[in-house]
């Protein structure tokens, strides 16, 4: 079977990526509980395909504040990676690390800025290895770009850039948890389709 | 009472008697309103790409709301059904940003400018004049067109709301 669309991919496929973005998250989580220093507690990720009206909806809607970290993914597997903080995460994160408060609707400072894409940098890199150390395949990704600003906004941009290819992207869901803050965190990832069948290939899963 | 109308992505409708007509967070896509001031008849729509014939696939071409070349044509017919008359329907534009810098990812530099020229020619080739414009930045923009006054209300997050 060829994939022409996520919306194509069957269960065990989608076992597959669920199983990448536990992987993924685990290590993220690691990785952000030695950068904050303390203990940070993750829920078990939930990794669905959506198309993008209802990525919106499951983030909070159009108008909800998010911070968007953008990554392009190189190499074997080509395409996007986007990492969706809530204000609640990012504050978590500033405070932590800089001491600083995020009320989202301030400007960001340099220093905040280059607090939340190191961050961002991190997590990405813990999912893409993550996805190598699985798939053997090998992947980079870029220097990340951010911006704060409304859900429907931030996902147009991965979803212009994909129209012609799917309606659809891999939503990866995570809830970390420090001091019983509840911050949560939304990872998108999406592939271009040929990535995603060596993806598919190198798990013995291609057809 | 006004009643409020979503358009969603990739979509467009019209509205009269006052209902006012709203696009939510508008990144690099573009949302176009048309105005007839007359017949105080109001059209939204918001698109995605700028022309459908950059792709081949069916599926896609069944999404005619999506693309600047399809959408506006067929919202603008949609107005003319209502009574609507061409000469007199303006045009506000808003939208098109660059929510990213390009780092490393031209492609991805140009989308939101790339659907501001598409919407741009569409409407000349259509003869309707635009009589304001707000697009580009780095902002994402939620869009609000009364079918009362033909007013385009613009909301964001971190600059505030105003009015063209």
């Amino acid at each position: 079977m060829a994939l022409n669309d996520y919306g194509d991919l069957n269960e065990i496929q989608l076992d597959a990526l669920r199983e990448i973005g536990n992987i993924g998250s685990g290590n993220a989580a690691t990785a952000l509980s030695s950068m904050l220093e303390r203990a940070v507690n993750i829920a078990v990720p939930k990794i669905r395909v959506l198309d993008y009206n209802s990525v919106c909806e499951q983030l909070g809607g159009p108008e909800k504040l998010l911070v968007g970290i953008l990554f392009s993914m190189s190499g074997d597997v080509t395409g996007m990676m986007m990492f969706l903080l809530h204000k609640e995460f990012a504050h978590m994160v500033l405070n932590s690390l800089v001491g600083s408060e995020f009320d989202g609707y301030s400007e960001l400072d340099e220093m905040d800025k280059s607090t939340i894409q190191e961050v961002g940098n991190i997590m990405a890199g813990s999912y893409v290895n993550a996805m190598a150390a699985m798939t053997g395949l090998t992947i980079d990704i870029s220097v990340p770009t951010m911006n704060v600003d409304m859900a429907g906004a931030l996902l147009s941009v991965p979803a212009i850039y994909y129209a012609n290819i799917s309606d659809r992207i891999i939503l990866i869901e995570d809830e970390f948890d420090h001091d019983r803050e509840g911050a949560s965190s939304h990872i998108l990832l999406i592939p271009e389709v040929d990535g995603l069948m060596k993806i598919m290939d190198s798990l013995g899963l291609g057809s | 009472m006004s009643k409020t109308i979503v358009v969603g992505i990739s979509d467009f409708n019209v509205a009269v008697d006052g209902d006012v007509l709203v696009t939510y967070a508008l990144g690099s896509c573009v949302g176009i309103c048309l105005y007839d001031p007359v017949k105080k008849i109001a059209g939204l729509s918001h698109i995605m790409l700028p022309t459908i014939s950059d792709f081949s696939d069916s599926r896609q071409k069944a999404q005619i709301g999506k693309y600047a070349d399809t959408a506006i044509e067929e919202l603008m017919q949609k107005m003319l059904n209502l009574g609507a008359l061409k000469i007199r329907i303006r045009a506000k534009i808003a939208g098109g940003a660059q929510m990213f810098a390009p780092a490393n990812n031209t492609n991805l530099a140009a989308i939101g400018e790339r659907n501001v020229i598409a919407v741009k020619k569409e409407l000349a080739r259509l003869k309707v004049p635009i009589v304001a414009e707000d697009t580009g930045k780095d902002y994402g923009r939620t869009v609000y067109l009364g079918s009362d006054d033909g007013l385009m209300k613009i909301k964001s997050i971190n600059k505030g709301e105003w009015v063209y």
